[in-house]
């Protein structure tokens, strides 16, 4: 056979070649004729944004996208099973792509926590898979799950086995999910974002593991990604997708190093690289390159605002605490309570971007939404644009409401969806009684426009627009009080790294124009490096270490600012063989007993505003 | 993606300067739906007729004729005639009034009440939740038409009793529907939104999360719009609600059984047809609204 011949000729372990894959009956194109080979061992990862069609033509390799309603119009992907046969996926039966799936091809989800059946205990989960593949007696698949859970560092494997999904911690379970791919000891392993839902330092051991699983092992892994920090941390090679299309391939350093399509440039330019700011004060926006020809690239500046800190801060808070009861059995006595937010001490001045970073779980939302009294809350003092706010009464309350907005991380979630976005816009001024039902339209028009939409989307609903423009949306609703503080709580998280870093610039020029204050709270210390003034590093609901972004960013004194750092992916793979520090354990739990209060932290000043928790 | 090119500006100009409420929205997207605005037509065609049958038929419903009983429709009388020789027509058309009429209003009546207490019970929780949702177990925990009989044997039989029981009985279930959507509505990060933004409880129940909870309403209405008229008919059979005499769909419905196995078609045929053929409607029309309250079905885009 012919395909015989050009695999083995080139010692191929996938070839695929012109794949073609659309949905809703050919009306919808989503891959238009990609050509991919993976050699034995390797790691190619696949980059591009969503709707790029890199997660389909993963789903086309495992023929799951059939599932989604697509269907795979032409092309063939030859795979080299373990006997050495060479078949083509494209062409296999139900039952022949059953058997394949799992076995010689297995794949990893972004979402570990919707991946695993939450209804079996972790061991039945792998044991089911071992057995259903290899033919293995249930006992003989218990030690083999077992030793497969050791291989990923699951501390206490044993009694892991007897858990159910829902006790484990996502890193975890993304652990789980690795084991269950491996089990049955795939030729290729396919993982589609799998650390984007994690954090940056379980993120960091996530791809250790399968890099070292990968040297041991010598399977291919197919990465599908869209962060280019982590293409840099793990790939050999790298293909990029733009619009359902490879735009460009090569290797991982030629890539970085001499980016030749316009989108994989724009793609580079755009990613936060942490420490791209070292060396100076103020923050800066993203330099902006086309990504397409027809979409001109912006020359204008951004002139970024300098902050007088002689004056009074615009938002100055002592002492704000959040706790939620954890009520236990029947007569719901509170035995245990998350200390979510403890004993917090904020300023922000006018013009000011204060950052917060964390890990989930640290109380970083929880403190943005503290401030506004979306949760339980109560502060010690809290003065607000020169007024003493002495507790959250109905009246100042109402004014926080207007004077501070807010940004979610979800913009589609944030919108209402049977309400016009021009309806949405206008909503705050109506219900703070600051314009007319006329004018305020008139003023919605005009925050589009501002925020770089029409007027005439001010008719659309949420589910007309794209990621970024939903989220520009939201920026306009934010402003339609004309308020001197907006609280941005991952507000470009959820975006694509090219639209994150319109977002960001857009938020700067903003700022500069309306004298805005932002509370930019965020997990990404890439991007909270680029936008904020000063930063305040959180864990376990108080802040470990804050200052200047300077400060904080070139000399972290706290160990976990420190570790934060380190884990953070460097998108650059000239990098990526230096040694780094081991990052093992779990984020700790904010959970406490209710006589078991955490303990406040005292900070020593390490001057001009650099202030570190002793530890 | 975002394709924000230099056309907006000139878009800008062209400025479309009336701002659309949400409701003059939904209206728009329901006329876009034809079979719905039919079935909605027809429903308002059975009123008109139901109202004004008296004028323009040629028979009363109670006008006995002994000469012909259990005729078989003919071009005199186009539905039959009963087994006292009454117009089967003009007794369906009189019956349209009291059936649409009890259907209608106790679903109707029924629906507001749950409606309102669900929304409250899932908005703020705790007794209020409590004391709603025990009453609504309490009212579930009877079959619908043995709780009917109750209510209609403290209250006394009649029309007006009937619809207030077929309503008591609409409550706990529009309740729970509206709660459990309401508790997945209040977390929802848009409700956030709209309270970061000041928005006060009542803005946020009735305008944040009735609409999204609506849908599912407006199904359920509809549904319990035909089985309140067979409640009620079966209520009539009996003898707990309408007195025999009366021309009611149900009435006429058990009245024509007995006359089934002698070959009388047309008495059961008919009743039967106005039955189904209102509920149908109103599933239509429910079908349509739901679909109208959804901007994400927008076909007129």
């Amino acid at each position: 056979m012919s395909n015989e011949s050009e695999l083995g000729a080139q010692d191929l372990l996938l070839n695929i070649k012109d794949l073609k894959v659309s949905f809703a009956n050919g009306t919808v194109q989503a891959v238009r004729g990609i050509d991919l080979n993976v050699a034995p061992g390797e790691t190619v990862a696949v980059v591009g944004e969503s709707g790029s069609g890199k997660s389909v033509t993963a789903l086309s390799l495992m023929r799951l996208v059939e599932f989604g309603g697509g269907s795979i119009d032409s092309g063939e992907i030859l795979f080299r099973q373990r006997n050495n046969e060479i078949c083509d996926i494209a062409a296999l039966g139900d039952s022949a792509a059953r058997e394949m799936r799992g076995n010689d091809i297995a794949m990893i989800f972004q979402e570990p926590m919707t991946s695993l059946n939450p209804v079996f205990r972790i061991g039945d989960q792998i044991v089911e898979a071992i057995v259903t593949h290899q033919k293995h007696s249930v006992a003989d698949a218990r030690a083999i799950a077992l030793e497969m859970l050791e291989t990923v560092r699951i501390p206490d494997a044993a009694s892991i086995m007897a858990r159910y999904p829902h006790q484990l911690s996502g890193g975890m379970r993304q652990r789980v999910m690795i084991a269950l791919a491996l089990s049955c000891r795939p030729q290729l392993l396919i993982a589609d974002e799998p650390t984007t839902a994690l954090d940056v330092t379980i993120q960091a051991q996530i791809l250790r593991l399968i890099r070292e699983l990968q040297d041991r092992t010598g399977m291919a892994v197919l990465f599908i990604t869209h962060d280019m920090g982590v293409v840099a941390e793990v790939a050999d090679r790298v293909v990029v997708m733009y619009h359902g299309e490879k735009v460009e391939e090569g290797a991982v350093e030629d890539v970085f190093s001499a980016p030749q399509h316009p989108y994989t440039k724009a793609l580079l330019t755009a990613v936060p690289r942490l420490g791209a700011m070292n060396g100076t004060d103020h923050p800066a926006p993203f330099s902006k390159v086309s990504t397409t020809e027809t979409e001109p690239a912006e020359s204008k500046a951004i002139a970024v605002p300098v902050v007088d800190y002689d004056a009074e801060p615009v938002l100055s808070v002592r002492g704000l605490t959040t706790r939620f009861d954890l009520p236990e059995g029947l007569l719901g006595r509170v035995r245990k309570r998350v200390h979510a937010v403890e004993k917090l001490d904020l300023d922000i001045w006018p013009s000011e971007t204060l950052g917060i970073v964390g890990e989930s779980g640290c109380g970083k939302s929880t403190t943005g939404r503290s401030l506004l009294r979306l949760v339980n809350s109560h502060f010690d003092e809290m003065r607000f644009d020169g007024q003493v706010i002495n507790d959250f009464d109905k009246e100042s309350l109402m004014r926080l409401r207007r004077e501070i907005q807010f940004i979610f991380q979800d913009p589609y979630a944030s919108l209402n969806p049977r309400l016009t976005v021009g309806f949405s816009i206008c909503e705050p001024m109506l219900l703070h009684k600051l314009e007319t039902r006329k004018n305020a339209f008139d003023r919605a028009v005009w925050l589009l426009e501002q925020v770089g939409l029409s007027a005439d989307h001010a008719r659309r609903y949420p589910h007309a627009f794209s990621g970024g423009q939903r989220q520009r949306v939201a920026i306009a609703r934010a402003l339609s009080t004309n308020p001197k503080l907006i609280i941005a709580d991952e507000a470009v998280s959820a975006l694509d790294v090219s639209i994150q870093a319109q977002v960001i610039n857009l938020m700067m020029e903003l700022q500069q124009k309306f004298g805005l204050s932002y509370l930019f709270i965020s997990h990404d210390m890439a991007v909270v490096e680029r936008i904020s003034h000063r930063v305040g590093v959180m864990f376990l609901g108080q802040i470990v270490e804050r200052g200047t972004r300077r400060q904080v960013f070139e000399n972290p004194k706290h160990s976990y600012t420190q570790r934060l750092m380190a884990a953070a992916p460097i998108p650059d793979p000239m990098q990526r063989n230096k040694d780094r520090a081991q990052i093992t354990g779990e984020i700790p739990s904010p959970i406490r007993g209710i006589n078991n209060p955490p303990h406040i932290l005292t900070y020593r000043d390490l001057g001009q505003g650099h202030q570190v928790a002793l530890e | 993606m975002t394709t924000l090119t230099n056309d907006t500006a000139q878009n800008a100009l062209v400025k479309d300067t009336k701002m659309r409420s949400p409701l003059s929205e939904f209206w728009r997207r329901l006329k876009a739906r034809r079979l719905a605005l039919f079935a909605g037509g027809l429903l308002g065609l059975l009123f008109v007729f139901a109202f004004a049958a008296p004028i323009f038929l040629p028979f009363t419903p109670d006008a006995f004729d002994y000469a012909n009983t259990l005729k078989e429709p003919s071009f005199l009388h186009w539905a039959g005639t009963d087994e006292f020789g009454r117009d089967v027509l003009a007794r369906l058309m009189f019956g349209a009034k009291l059936s649409l009429l009890i259907g209608s209003s106790s679903v109707t009546i029924g629906a507001v009440i749950g409606v309102t207490f669900g929304l409250f019970a899932g908005y703020y929780g705790g007794w209020i939740d409590a004391v709603t949702m025990r009453i609504a177990d309490v009212l579930f925990a009877f079959p619908g038409i043995l709780l009917a009989i109750g209510i209609i044997a403290i209250l006394g039989p009649g029309i007006l009793n009937v619809i207030i029981a077929v309503a008591i009985f609409s409550v706990p279930a529009f309740a729970r529907i509206v709660r459990g959507g309401t508790l997945g509505l209040k977390e929802s990060t848009y409700v956030e939104a709209a309270r970061a933004a000041g928005a006060p409880d009542r803005i946020i129940m009735f305008r944040h999360i009735l609409p999204g909870i609506l849908g599912a309403v407006i199904v359920y209405f509809t549904m319990r719009v035909g089985t309140s008229i067979l409640t009620a008919a079966s209520l009539s059979f009996i003898g707990l609600g309408v007195e025999p005499s009366v021309p009611e769909w149900g009435a006429m419905l058990s009245a024509g059984r007995e006359y089934l196995m002698a070959g009388k078609w047309h008495l059961t045929f008919f009743p039967g047809f106005a039955i189904f053929l209102t509920v149908m409607c109103f599933n239509v029309f429910g079908d349509g609204l739901r679909d109208a309250l959804d901007p994400k079905l927008d076909e007129t885009k």
